[in-house]
């Protein structure tokens, strides 16, 4: 295996500083720009962060399994490191779905989870599923195999990223908030809209640069490895 | 400060902490990866003589 990396437009300071401007902005217009919602009061701003988590958590997994499918359509010989490494993004996003929606979920429900909501379940799905892929990766040997089986799992769990999305719009009891709907009305309205989109910007941003930052330093340590084994 | 606000700002809190971990984490690794780099660059000069002096004596 020959691992070289792949050179980038943007620089990572750049990136990095983007990042930082934005969140910072996001989060001061969350806390002293938006009125609180009629409806849910002040607990509506942890949506702020918890939807467009949830979304970057999503292109994330999609990002994973676009990376799959190129290493299995193209042997493009850095999509398997850039699928592994945008899994463990996705996870990490996924991670802090669950923690932001069982916070939200304690304020307006009273309760940390409720299993017989399917909208929390299918995200819990999702996550899961991700979270094996880890389990099946490093319970092979590195090389070929691994990553063709990688790949397949990878691109097997995207399907999952549609029915955890459409759940929140099909679900029943409809208790989970939707944010979006066809209705333009019912939308979220002025500096709200604004503030999600900038929000929204912030976490793509960010996990964008920290996928960035961790792909370096798996190239770097897969760099080591060759020049060890030579 | 309200319960709301309480939970809002432990759910953000939470998102923060999250992130910094993760960074501390991969600055932690990157660190790593420098000294060890530079472990390897070190070493290889050595190494390389080494090399040429057992290529020299086998020769001579």
């Amino acid at each position: 295996m020959n691992v070289v990396g792949r050179s980038y437009r943007i620089p990572l300071p750049a990136l990095a500083a983007a990042s930082l401007v934005l969140v910072t902005t996001a989060l001061a217009m969350a806390f002293y720009v938006v009125p609180n919602d009629a409806d849910q009061g002040f607990s509506q701003r942890v949506f702020y962060f918890h939807v467009p988590i949830a979304f970057t958590a999503y292109a994330c997994f999609a990002g994973g399994a676009w990376k799959a499918f190129r290493h299995l359509w193209k042997r493009d010989p850095n999509a398997d490191l850039e699928s592994y490494v945008a899994v463990h993004q996705g996870l990490i996003f996924g991670s802090l779905v669950l923690i932001t929606g069982s916070i939200w979920a304690k304020i307006s429900w009273g309760h940390w989870w409720l299993w017989s909501e399917d909208q929390l379940v299918l995200f819990l799905v999702l996550f899961l599923f991700y979270s094996a892929y880890f389990m099946l990766r490093f319970s092979v040997d590195p090389g070929p195999q691994r990553a063709n089986l990688s790949a397949v799992y990878a691109l097997f769990g995207v399907v999952l990223i549609p029915v955890s999305f459409l759940a929140i719009r099909i679900a029943k009891h409809f208790i989970h908030p939707i944010v979006f709907t066809s209705n333009v009305s019912s939308n979220l309205p002025g500096w709200m809209l604004v503030t999600y989109c900038v929000a929204q910007a912030a976490l793509l941003v960010l996990a964008y640069t920290l996928y960035r930052v961790e792909l370096s330093g798996k190239w770097l340590d897969a760099r080591l490895r060759e020049l060890r084994a030579a | 400060m309200t319960t709301a606000e309480k939970y809002v700002t432990a759910a953000y809190c939470a998102v923060f902490a999250v992130v910094l971990v993760y960074v501390v984490l991969i600055a932690l690794k990157l660190h790593r990866l420098e000294r060890e780099v530079g472990e390897l660059e070190r070493r290889r000069p050595v190494e390389q003589a080494a090399e040429d002096e057992r290529g020299t004596v086998g020769v001579g």
